[in-house]
């Protein structure tokens, strides 16, 4: 070999190396001295992090022997770092759950089958709000308790509103329909206002120079469009799934949901809602702050986003518009999980089944952070909520409509299927292709992935 | 151009100019030489072992299996390549990281090359220098995230001063056209300053009486610079374009903070598809031979460029 191959040679593997080198190592220790166990728990949300802090504070005062560590991680980080505490073998003996990312960890083994624990300690499942308990079983073997749960609604600023002359009882009863958008587009068509102060009804309205726009959608929404499309899309009698969980065949190639996605493109079109290509990368919610919007579907983990006394404008929750099929609401839930490989999986059965209980639920509820899963401590939580001068009802009333809310799919794959969706829906709105079209071949992906 | 790229100044001419001791029959006092060479050599071959060679054999072996991170590898043979000639998304990955080099590595060198003539031929400074630096000095992350504030669309400052100015709003991070050649841009901005101090060091080493007798000859600043500065460069040149090649091939970290991979997979460059794939999608198998597909690659580029442009030889010598 000449000099010059050589150095060819130790360049090619130099990259090689540099290219490989992805997996990452990490050491374990055990926190056990004695009798005093330490449990490690891990969540996601800071703003819930002084109601469980509380939880763990009284679980600690009825069980001296166990003390709770609480790590919270961000959302944006949580699934990575989870991941490689697991491959490391040194993973949180508790974690919080989420029902798109837990069926990997339990198709991987990593998680406890919690059946028979409930079946000796008789925890009675029906205290908890409906539908909050099935997501986490499959196949017979439970992987989680009922933590907390979600409904969505509309959130706009009052005081915008106002000045277009759209009052606060018309946004209670808001119809909407793909085909002209019911009363919901005349509202977000008044609430759009130009840099010259004509709102979107105006027949000067100028579209390339708007100054509020009417409506913020939402298009980095996974393959489940919990903030946006899959709330319309299912009033419009869309369903993800041909059952839930656990379906084993998605429906993105129906027409209905082609639809709605068309109606949002007409948005965008009118002026009403920002294109997607002149769009901010920041969150909507930021938008929405800053005044360059009116109005967004929002979920009521964000209820405080709003609310808390920092916030400039006023902003107030109306419920999601009745489409042809009714008023619906994408319903999700959080659980907490043990990890198959604790050394102290008793220890974590006690914290987990005192998590899911009155005593800890109601600690949280007081915070008035987020809605926890026993219907007792969501009541509570609404009456703190009450107290504060905050009205969140619309929230409780989505989950206790009959037939208002569906579960957001939960397959094998959801995180892979995910990006899938979102691309497709998204080069339907930048007009690249057609929703039809888009949607079919996006389905054709997902399907292969359920098979 | 992504992170690590550690630069090591062409040896040609270095190591010990063979003959000069016109060996006296020392045996023994050889052998000692060889040991200290080996002691010295240790901690960078440990290194090497512990973070390259076993990685790399590592890597290559999860590649040839169904490893999901959370249980047992089980052996696919070539299953996973044969899933990636029909992957699209690895296609689209390897056209995007293309367009993205060719913009990056383009804009830069160009750049590059002007601001180091520039400090070449007209000012010393250090401070200048130094100040040339300081964007290379600012993490990746914090790079992205502030490009990103300034660049937004409806909040971020350079599209105030465009719409203020008549020009409209652009998406420059969410528009598919805009995406990739904004990234580019910003990693150009991030990058330059260095890749420009590297090519000045190889401009000092062109020796000045060269510079002399071409003014002497009548030649301009321009003629110089193609005709003495370009040639003499080219062996540092050749490195700096083969570092900021495979750097390039890297990016991750700006496309992570800001568009991560969209809009519509306009950005999804290979790295960033490795990381989705591995920790993601828990394919840890999968994303293992496209890393080593990518690999290849780049091996295959280097040796092409470094072909190419001769770099082993100068026209120095």
């Amino acid at each position: 070999m000449s000099p010059r191959h050589l150095r060819t040679g130790a360049a090619a593997l130099l990259c090689l190396a540099a290219t490989t080198t992805l997996v990452s190592c990490g050491s374990s220790d055990d926190d056990t001295a004695g009798s005093r166990t330490t449990i490690d728990y891990w969540l996601w949300d800071d703003l819930q992090l002084p109601g469980y802090q509380d939880c763990a504070t009284a679980f600690h005062r009825a069980n001296p022997d166990i003390t709770v560590k609480i790590t919270q991680t961000a959302w944006s980080q949580y699934w990575q770092n989870l991941t490689v505490e697991l491959v490391s073998g040194d993973a949180p003996d508790v974690w919080a759950n989420q029902s798109t990312y837990y069926p990997q960890y339990a198709a991987g083994g990593q998680l406890l089958d919690l059946q028979p624990l409930v079946d000796r300690d008789k925890v009675d499942l029906s205290a908890y709000q409906p539908g909050l308990t099935g997501v986490w079983v499959k196949d017979g073997k439970r992987y989680g308790l009922p933590k907390d749960w979600d409904t969505m609604a509309l959130v706009y600023n009052t005081t915008m509103l106002q000045k277009q002359g759209v009052d606060a009882g018309q946004l209670n009863d808001l119809t909407w329909n793909p085909s002209d958008g019911g009363t919901l587009e005349k509202v977000i068509a008044k609430a759009t206002v130009d840099t010259k102060g004509r709102n979107g009804l105006d027949p000067g309205f100028d579209k390339d120079h708007v100054k509020t726009y009417g409506f913020l959608a939402e298009w980095a929404d996974g393959s489940q469009g919990q903030n946006g499309w899959g709330d319309f899309a299912a009033s419009n009698g869309f369903t993800f799934l041909d059952k839930n969980p656990w379906g084993t065949h998605y429906q993105y190639d129906d027409p209905k949901l082609a639809e709605t996605i068309a109606w949002f493109k007409h948005l965008i079109d009118k002026g009403y809602a920002p294109p997607l290509d002149k769009k901010s990368a920041l969150a909507n919610s930021e938008l929405l702050m800053a005044g360059k919007g009116a109005m967004m579907v929002t979920g009521s983990w964000t209820i405080s986003t709003f609310t808390k006394p920092k916030v400039k404008q006023k902003f107030a929750f109306a419920p999601l518009p009745t489409g042809p099929a009714g008023r619906k609401s994408a319903l999700n839930g959080s659980s907490d999980a043990i990890w198959a490989g604790t050394k102290h999986k008793e220890q974590a059965w006690k914290w987990v089944k005192f998590l899911a209980s009155p005593e800890c639920q109601n600690l949280v509820a007081q915070r008035g952070i987020v809605f926890p899963a026993l219907k007792t401590a969501t009541r509570k939580a609404l009456a703190v909520h009450r107290a504060r001068g905050e009205d969140v009802h619309v929230f409780t009333d989505a989950a206790a409509a009959k037939d208002g809310t569906f579960l957001l799919p939960v397959t094998e794959n959801g995180t892979e299927i995910s990006p899938i969706v979102q691309d497709a829906i998204q080069s339907a709105i930048l007009g690249e292709a057609s929703p039809e079209a888009a949607l079919k071949s996006a389905n054709d992906k997902a399907n292969d992935l359920v098979k | 151009m992504g992170a690590n790229t550690a630069v090591a100044p062409p040896h040609e001419s270095a190591g010990s100019p063979p003959g000069n001791a016109p060996a006296p029959a020392r045996p023994r006092r050889r052998r000692d030489d060889r040991k200290a060479a080996w002691l010295f050599l240790a901690p960078a071959l440990v290194g090497f072992a512990l973070f390259y060679a076993y990685p790399t054999v590592r890597g290559v072996y999860y590649s040839l299996t169904d490893y999901n991170l959370l249980s047992e590898p089980g052996f696919v043979g070539a299953g996973n390549y044969r899933q990636l000639i029909g992957d699209e998304q690895f296609w689209n990955a390897l056209k995007v990281t293309g367009y993205y080099v060719v913009l990056n590595i383009g804009s830069q060198t160009v750049l590059a090359l002007l601001l180091a003539a520039l400090m070449h031929r007209l000012t010393r400074s250090v401070a200048l220098r130094a100040m040339l630096l300081v964007p290379w000095l600012v993490p990746n992350v914090t790079v992205g995230l502030v490009w990103m504030w300034l660049l937004d669309a409806n909040l971020g400052f350079v599209n105030h001063v465009l719409d203020a100015l008549g020009l409209g709003t652009t998406g420059f991070f969410t528009s598919p056209d805009w995406a990739m050649p904004t990234v580019a841009a910003v990693n150009t901005w991030a990058y330059t300053g260095y890749t420009a101090l590297l090519l000045y060091a190889g401009m000092l080493q062109i020796p000045q009486y060269l510079y002399e007798s071409a003014a002497l000859d009548g030649a301009g600043e321009w003629r110089m610079f193609t005709r003495v500065t370009l040639p003499l460069l080219r062996p540092v040149l050749a490195l700096v374009l083969v570092v900021s090649l495979i750097g390039s091939f890297q990016i991750f970290d700006t496309i992570a903070v800001t568009t991560k991979g969209g809009p519509v997979s306009a950005t999804r460059v290979i790295y960033f598809y490795i990381y989705e794939q591995a920790f993601n999608y828990f394919h840890m198998g999968y994303a293992s031979a496209v890393a080593v597909v990518l690999a290849v690659i780049l091996g295959v580029l280097t040796a092409v460029q470094i072909r190419l442009l001769r770099a082993s030889r100068s026209d120095l010598a």
